[in-house]
């Protein structure tokens, strides 16, 4: 079974009411051949377990990361990765698309 | 985000309502608006654009770059009519995200044993459709070919606005149909709302084949704008 963004959801709720720190990264925009459309999530807890996706696994790694601080500083960030971004990320998408990824914390 | 709003998308979304979580990217600020209040809200135009693709997309209004998250509800899938081609329907729309439900009074179809881990409801459709709460996130396909069981399965499709309905026959078994639904009240647009014979033109000939269009035509009326907007 596929994780639905519900069910992606329903988890960040729940590991927040357990009382872990949680982030939610979100795509808010693609540009070329991205393989997640915009408002595709990750939820991302301070134990490192994710569910979701924001890309076909290129860059979950990267944005796992920058939610770890996100989780911790409580301010949102933006993150973009690309295949021509090699300078600022050094992951990039394999498809050649770009995304941008927004990641905030819940709570 | 602040866990109210996560709280209150979860229980929108659990209720099949849905909503647009509005997020000003630079500020992180969000708030959540709810298709019933679209009408006041000075973005509605931009909202209701969204909510109709169910798209999400960044927006700018007012000097602000917002971000729309479109939470539309899981589409679901009622399959009436526990047959061949069902059997190869449900996991396949199952696959693409729907929630499915197949019904059929007949016992001897309706088996766990055809159908392990789908729901089954072995009741006639008024009975059994009720409670299934059929809503205009829901495809509805009729193809048990006895008209005593999709007819009133199809007047029930019509009545709660179903955004795919479509029934297995070819175009003269389509024509009586026509026939006999209007004689139970149906208008001409209901009957004009039923794609038959079911599926896109693909020439499929197995039960598998024959679910791959219908669920390719599904996606099709979901996904794509309606036709008058479309020219």
């Amino acid at each position: 079974m596929l994780d639905r963004d519900e069910d992606i959801l329903k988890a960040a709720e729940d590991w927040h009411k357990a009382g872990r720190g949680v982030a939610l990264a979100t795509v808010v925009e693609t540009w070329g051949s991205a393989p997640r459309p915009a408002g595709s999530s990750l939820v991302i807890n301070d134990e490192g377990t994710f569910l979701g996706s924001v890309s076909g696994g290129c860059v979950e790694g990267a944005v796992v990361t920058e939610a770890m601080d996100v989780i911790e500083s409580g301010k949102p960030k933006m993150l973009e990765f690309g295949v021509a971004d090699e300078t600022a990320w050094n992951v990039g998408l394999s498809c050649g698309g770009t995304i941008r990824v927004f990641v905030e914390k819940v709570g | 985000m602040k866990l109210a709003i996560l709280h209150e998308l979860n229980t929108e979304r659990a209720a099949r309502r849905p909503v647009i979580l509005v997020t000003d990217t630079e500020s992180g600020e969000q708030r959540l608006v709810k298709a019933a209040d679209f009408a006041k809200d000075p973005l509605r135009a931009e909202l209701d654009k969204q909510l109709r693709m169910g798209k999400s997309a960044n927006v700018e209004a007012g000097g602000k770059k917002l971000f729309f998250n479109v939470y539309a509800p899981t589409a679901k899938l009622v399959i009436v009519g526990a047959v061949h081609i069902s059997q190869a329907l449900a996991p396949l729309a199952r696959s693409l995200g729907y929630d499915v439900t197949v019904v059929d009074p007949r016992t001897a179809f309706a088996s766990p044993e055809r159908f392990p881990d789908v729901p089954l409801v072995a009741e006639w459709p008024d009975t059994a459709l009720p409670p299934l709460n059929v809503d205009a996130y829901t495809a509805f396909v009729a193809v048990t070919h006895d008209p005593k069981i999709d007819d009133p399965a199809l007047l029930h499709a019509f009545e709660r606005n179903c955004f795919y309905i479509g029934a297995l026959g070819s175009r003269k078994t389509h024509a009586k149909r026509g026939d006999r639904l209007r004689a139970q009240g149906a208008r001409d647009s209901d009957i004009a709302r039923i794609h038959a014979p079911i599926g896109l033109a693909i020439g499929a000939v197995s039960p598998s084949e024959i679910a791959v269009a219908i669920m390719a035509e599904i996606t099709a009326v979901l996904r794509l704008p309606p036709k008058e907007e479309a020219a």
